[in-house]
C-alpha cells in the first residue's frame, strides 16, 4: 500500500489549513471543538470534522480534526498546521505529526523542557490550568471552561469572529440561560491572552466567504434515522453497538419530535437482546405490514445470517442499516471501513443475494433511508443501507434534506379485500406481472381468501408445501427474476467523464467519493484524466458493466483489505477480471485524496498510461 | 412428504359457533405426524378452543419456529396466517409481528428443544417484555424431528429409547415463565383435553404474556418405561391443582362447592376464569407461592398441572411503550410522515 503524501499545500493558507485537537476521552472537549467547527460554517468557509476516537468511555485519547476549506472540499486532507495538544499521554506523537512550518498550541501551565518540541515549527504556549484554577473553584468548571478558553485563543489566532461563537453559544445553551455568559467569559478569557500574548492572527486564518450555501452539518446516523422517519418506518429493533447505536437512538429522538402523540405513539421501538431478535422482530412486523428496520455492524449482520436467509426465501421485507467499522470480530470498532459488502451482498447459507444501497455521505443517507423502505416493500426481500463509521459518526456538511410532499410510500404489491373479493387469485409466490414479484397479504386481511403459510421450506406457487426439485427451481429462478427487476429500481450509479478522453476509469463507492472528487481534481493538475462510476447500489444496473467495457483499465477504489466490491463486480457482471485494479484503503482512518492520488500514480505505469501534456485547469 | 388438502366438505348438521363457523373451520391441512404423536392432541385442543371463543379463524396469526411441534400450525387454522420461521426465534418474529399490529391474536407454537435449547434467549425476553400471546410449548423432551436426542427438558436420570441416562439438570420452564414475570402460566398433559381445552380458551383471552407447558409424549422417541416424558409416567405422576371454567360473560354458578373450593378470576376482557380447586391450599394469584410449590413437587416426582399463576391487571407490551390504539401496519402517510415544512425546519436548526 502506497504510503499517503506528508507535505502541506503551499502558498496562502486563509481559509485552507487542518487544526487537529489531541484530547482526552471524556473531558468534555467533544461540544468546545464542534463549536470551533461550526464557528467557522458560520463565517461561511467549509470544513471537514471527523472524530478519531478510542473504544472507550474515559481517559484514553481522541482526536478531532477541522479541515478549514472554501473549495468546499468534502475529506479529510492529512497532515496537521495548528495542532492544539491537550493530551500529554500523547505528546510526542501529537507533536511529531505537525507538518514542517506549523503550529502547536499547548497549555504552557506546567514547564515543558525544549527537547520536546521541535526547530521547525512555532509554539504557542497558553497556561490555561493556571487561568482556569485563578478563575474557578469546582473541578468540573475548570476541565469544561477550559476548553473554551482554547476555542477562545483559537478565535484570536485564526481571526474567528467572536461575535459568531457568541451567537452559537446562545443557540447552544437556549433554555439554560444561565450558563451562557461564564461561557462567553471563559470565550473572552482565552481571546484576551492570545491578542496580547501572540502577533494575531496567524497566516492561517479564516476570512468571511460565501461557500457554504444552504449546506447543513450533520452526521449519517441521524440521516439515515430520519430518513427511516419519512420512509414511514414504525418498528424498530436493535442492539447497541458501536458505531451504528446513534443511529437508533436518533430515530427515536426524531419520532419523539414527529411521531409522538402524548401517550399516543405512531412508533415501537425495542431494544432486543441481540442481533438475532433485532432482525427477527423486524423480519415478524415486515411479515404483518410495518415498515420495520434495525441498525447494526459486522458482528451484529453475522449473527444475522440465517434469518436474513428466511427473509430472502420467504420474501419478507426488512430493512438493515449496516454502519460498517473495522472487522473482523471487534477488529476496529471506533474506525471505518467498507469491509461487510459480501457479508450483506451474500448473507446467509444456501443462494442469496441482497439489495444493498451505498450512500456518499449524509444527504444520500437520508434519501436512501427512505427509500429503502420502498424498495423492501415493492421487492419483498431486505435491503441493506451501507453507511460507515465515517458517514455514520462524523458531521458532514453536505447538501440539505429534501422532501417532496407528492411522494407517497409505495407499499408494493398487497391484496387487498377488495382484491380478494373481486375474485383476485391470489397465489403467494405467483408471477402475475412477469417481473418475478408476487402479490402478498397481510395477516388477518379477508375471512376465507388470501391466508398462506410463510415457511423457509420449498412451497410452490400457492405456497403450499413441498420438495419437488421443479418446484424448488421454479421458486429459485423467480427469484432471479425479482433481482433482474431489482437492477431497474435501484438507484443508478453516477458516472462522470473526465475534461479529456481517456481509457482508463475508476469505480468507487459510498464516503470514498468525498476524497475522489478531490484526488481527481489533483490528478487532472498533472494531466491524468480519469472517467468515473460511483456505484449506489447492488444488484449493479447495466451502466456499470457497459462502464467497464467502454475502458482499458478500470480502479476500484475502495476501503477494505480484499476488494469486495471488486470480487462484487467480477462475479455479478461477467467482466474480465484483469482489467479490475484493485486500490484499496483500509487501516481504519477515512480515505484520502493524497492516498488516492498516490496510489493512481503507482499504478499507471504498469497500464503505460501517460499523462496528457496539456494540464486542464 | 406431500402436501394434503382436507376436502372442504360441510355436514349440513354439524354444529356452529356464535360466528356461524362449523369446527371444520378451525382445522388445517392432514397431518403428517407420527400416529398416536402428541402434538396432534394439542393441535385438536386448540381447534375446540378457538372454536368455542369464537375466534374469527382469520383474525389470528399463528407463528411457530422448527421441530415437529413447530409443524403443527399447518394442522390447524388454515383460514390464518402462519409463519414457520427459525429454530428457536419463533419469539422474536412474534413479537415484531405483535408490534406491527396488536389487534390479532398471537399464537406461539413451539418444542421444548426449539424454546428450552436453542432459543431459551428468546423465550426469555419475550416473557419479559410481556408480548400478549399465548406462548406454548409442545414438550416432549427430545428434539422429535432430529430422531430422538434429549433436548434441555429432559429429567435428569430420564432414560432414552437406547438405555441411556440423561446427565443434564431439565431446564423447567412453567416456572421460568413464573421467574421472568408471566401472567399466566399454566401446565398441561396432551392426554387431557378436558384440562387443556380451557386452559387454551382463557390463555387466549388474557392480556399479556401466557405461557403454556404442555407435556406432549414423542411415541416415536420418548415413550418408553424410563423415560419421564411418557403418556404412562405423566399420568401416574399427574398433580392437577385446579380444574377450569372458562366463561366469556359471567353465569351463574349451578353446583355447591364447599367454601374456598371455587375461585373466581375476570381477565382484562371480561372473561372470567371459574377455578375448582382440588388441592384447598392452592392460590394462583400468589407467584412466590408458585414457584415454591413447583420446586417442591418435581424434587418428589411429581408434575403439577392446571392453572398455576395468573395476573388478570397484566399489562403488555404496546402498553409499555405507549402505541396508538391504530395498527402501526393501518398508520398512512399523512400519519407517519411529516413533510417538506418540518424538514425545512429541521434543515434550517443544522446550519
Ligand atoms: C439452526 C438449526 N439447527 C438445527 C436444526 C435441526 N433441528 C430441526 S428440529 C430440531 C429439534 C426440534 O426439537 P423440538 O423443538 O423439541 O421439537 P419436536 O420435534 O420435539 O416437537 C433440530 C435440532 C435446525 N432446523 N436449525
Ligand atoms: S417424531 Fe415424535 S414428536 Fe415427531 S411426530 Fe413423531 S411422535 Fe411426534
Ligand atoms: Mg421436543
Amino acid at each position: 500500500m502506497p504510503q499517503p503524501l506528508t507535505q502541506a499545500p503551499v502558498g496562502d493558507r486563509t481559509n485552507d489549513f487542518v487544526v487537529k485537537f489531541a484530547n482526552v476521552n471524556g473531558s468534555g472537549s467533544a461540544s468546545a471543538n464542534l463549536l470551533f467547527a461550526r464557528s467557522i460554517i458560520r463565517m461561511g468557509v467549509p470544513v471537514v470534522a471527523r472524530n478519531i476516537f478510542p473504544s472507550n468511555i474515559q481517559g484514553l485519547p481522541t482526536w478531532y480534526e477541522v479541515r478549514v476549506t472554501e473549495r468546499g472540499w468534502r475529506a479529510a486532507r492529512g497532515g496537521v498546521d495548528l495542532m492544539v495538544a491537550m493530551n500529554p499521554q500523547t505528546w510526542d506523537k501529537d507533536v511529531q505529526g505537525i507538518d514542517p512550518g506549523g503550529y502547536l498550541f499547548y497549555d504552557s501551565t506546567k514547564p515543558i523542557p525544549p527537547s520536546k518540541f521541535r526547530p521547525d515549527i512555532t509554539v504557542l504556549g497558553v497556561p490555561l490550568t493556571a487561568m482556569c484554577n485563578r478563575a474557578y473553584t469546582d473541578s468540573r468548571q475548570r476541565q469544561l471552561f477550559k476548553n473554551i478558553i482554547y476555542v477562545g485563543a483559537l478565535s484570536a489566532l485564526l481571526d474567528i469572529d467572536p461575535a459568531v461563537i457568541e451567537a452559537l453559544i446562545a443557540e447552544q445553551f437556549k433554555g439554560k440561560d444561565k450558563l451562557i455568559r461564564p461561557n462567553i467569559a471563559a470565550l473572552h478569557m482565552g481571546r484576551d491572552y492570545a491578542l496580547q500574548e501572540f502577533p494575531c492572527p496567524l497566516p492561517l486564518t479564516v476570512r468571511k466567504a460565501d461557500a457554504v450555501g444552504d449546506r447543513i452539518f450533520v452526521d449519517g446516523n441521524a440521516a439515515a434515522a430520519l430518513g427511516a422517519v419519512y420512509g414511514g418506518a414504525t418498528v424498530c429493533a436493535w442492539y447497541p453497538i458501536t458505531p451504528s447505536s446513534s443511529l437508533a437512538e436518533a430515530f427515536q429522538r426524531h419520532c419523539r419530535r414527529f411521531r409522538g402523540e402524548g401517550e399516543q405513539n405512531k412508533y415501537a421501538i425495542v431494544q432486543a437482546e441481540d442481533e438475532l431478535a433485532s432482525i427477527g422482530m423486524v423480519i415478524g412486523a415486515g411479515w404483518n405490514g410495518a415498515r420495520a428496520f434495525t441498525s447494526t455492524s459486522g458482528p451484529g449482520i453475522s449473527l444475522m445470517q440465517e434469518f436474513l436467509g428466511l427473509a430472502y426465501f420467504a420474501e419478507i421485507p426488512a430493512v438493515v442499516f449496516d454502519v460498517q467499522r473495522g472487522g473482523p470480530s471487534t477488529g476496529m470498532p471506533t474506525r471505518t471501513q467498507q469491509s461487510d459488502i459480501l457479508a450483506c451482498a451474500y448473507a446467509s447459507h444456501g443462494d442469496t443475494k441482497h439489495v444493498l444501497l451505498l450512500p456518499e455521505d449524509p444527504h444520500e443517507a437520508f434519501e436512501m433511508g427512505s427509500t429503502a423502505f420502498d424498495l423492501a416493500d415493492r421487492l419483498q426481500t431486505p435491503v441493506f443501507v451501507m453507511l460507515d463509521l465515517d458517514v455514520g459518526m462524523n458531521e458532514w456538511l453536505c447538501r440539505p434534506f429534501a422532501w417532496d410532499d407528492a411522494r407517497r410510500l409505495d407499499r408494493g404489491k398487497v391484496m387487498t379485500r377488495e382484491m380478494l373479493d373481486a375474485g383476485r387469485d391470489f397465489g403467494r409466490y405467483l408471477d402475475v406481472d412477469g417481473d418475478g414479484i408476487p402479490y402478498r397479504t397481510y395477516p388477518g386481511t379477508h375471512p376465507t381468501r388470501g391466508s398462506y403459510f410463510t415457511r423457509g421450506t420449498t412451497r410452490d406457487r400457492y405456497a403450499r408445501y413441498s420438495e419437488e426439485g421443479p418446484v424448488y427451481l421454479d421458486n429459485m429462478e423467480r427469484l432471479l427474476a425479482k433481482f433482474e427487476t431489482a437492477k431497474t429500481l435501484v438507484p443508478a450509479p453516477v458516472e462522470r467523464r473526465a475534461a479529456e478522453p481517456t481509457r482508463v476509469g475508476v469505480i468507487h463507492y459510498g464516503s470514498t467519493n468525498a476524497a475522489m472528487e478531490e484526488a481527481l481534481d489533483g490528478l487532472a493538475g498533472r494531466g491524468i484524466h480519469l472517467d468515473t462510476l460511483r456505484l449506489r447500489a447492488f444488484p449493479f444496473p447495466d451502466a456499470v458493466a457497459d462502464f467497464i467495457h467502454r475502458h482499458e483499465v478500470v480502479f476500484v477504489v475502495e476501503q477494505n483489505r480484499d476488494g469486495q466490491m471488486r470480487t462484487l463486480i467480477v462475479a455479478e457482471c461477467g467482466v474480465d477480471p484483469a482489467k479490475l485494479v484493485g486500490l484499496r484503503h483500509y487501516d481504519g482512518t477515512p480515505i484520502t485524496a493524497r492516498f488516492i492520488v498516490e496510489a493512481v500514480l503507482a499504478a499507471l505505469p504498469d497500464f503505460n498510461v501517460v499523462p496528457l501534456r496539456k494540464a486542464v485547469p | 412428504m406431500t402436501y394434503l388438502a382436507k376436502p372442504r366438505f360441510h355436514h349440513p348438521k354439524l354444529p356452529t359457533n356464535a360466528l356461524g363457523y362449523t369446527r371444520r373451520d378451525y382445522e388445517g391441512a392432514v397431518s403428517t405426524l407420527c400416529a398416536g404423536c402428541g402434538h396432534d392432541s394439542i393441535s385438536a385442543a386448540i381447534i375446540q378452543a378457538c372454536f368455542e371463543l369464537d375466534l374469527p379463524p382469520h383474525r389470528i396469526a399463528k407463528l411457530s419456529g422448527i421441530g415437529c411441534s413447530s409443524k403443527t400450525p399447518t394442522y390447524f387454522l388454515g383460514a390464518s396466517h402462519g409463519f414457520n420461521s427459525v429454530h428457536g426465534r419463533m419469539p422474536s418474529v412474534l413479537t415484531g409481528a405483535n408490534l406491527a399490529n396488536r389487534d390479532l391474536v398471537y399464537l406461539g407454537v413451539s418444542g421444548d428443544g426449539d424454546s428450552a435449547s436453542i432459543g431459551l434467549g428468546q423465550f426469555a425476553h419475550s416473557i419479559r417484555r410481556a408480548v400478549n400471546m399465548l406462548y406454548i410449548v409442545e414438550n416432549n423432551g427430545v428434539y422429535g424431528l432430529t430422531k430422538g436426542q434429549f433436548s434441555a427438558t429432559a429429567d435428569k436420570g430420564s432414560l432414552s429409547k437406547r438405555g441411556v441416562a440423561n446427565h443434564d439438570e431439565p431446564i423447567d420452564l412453567a416456572s421460568m415463565a413464573l421467574l421472568l414475570g408471566a401472567s399466566f402460566v399454566a401446565r398441561s398433559f396432551s392426554g387431557d383435553k378436558e384440562q387443556l381445552v380451557p386452559l387454551i380458551k382463557a390463555a387466549l383471552r388474557h392480556k399479556g404474556a401466557a405461557f403454556i407447558d404442555c407435556i406432549s409424549p414423542c411415541v416415536a422417541f420418548n415413550n418408553h418405561p424410563g423415560s419421564t416424558k411418557s403418556f404412562d409416567f405423566v399420568r401416574e405422576h399427574n398433580d392437577a391443582v385446579n380444574r377450569l371454567d372458562v366463561m366469556v360473560e359471567r353465569a351463574p354458578i349451578e353446583t355447591e362447592y364447599a367454601p374456598g373450593e371455587l375461585v373466581e378470576v375476570t381477565q382484562h376482557d371480561g372473561t372470567v376464569l371459574r377455578l375448582r380447586k382440588l388441592d384447598a391450599t392452592y392460590d394462583p394469584r400468589d407467584r412466590g407461592a408458585a414457584m415454591a410449590y413447583l420446586q417442591q413437587q418435581s424434587a418428589k416426582g411429581e408434575v403439577v398441572t392446571g392453572l398455576l399463576f395468573v395476573d388478570p391487571e397484566a399489562a403488555d407490551l404496546h402498553d409499555a411503550l405507549s402505541t396508538v390504539a391504530t395498527p402501526l401496519n393501518a398508520l398512512d402517510d399523512a400519519a407517519l410522515v411529516p413533510g417538506a415544512k418540518a424538514l425545512d425546519k429541521l434543515n434550517a436548526s443544522l446550519r
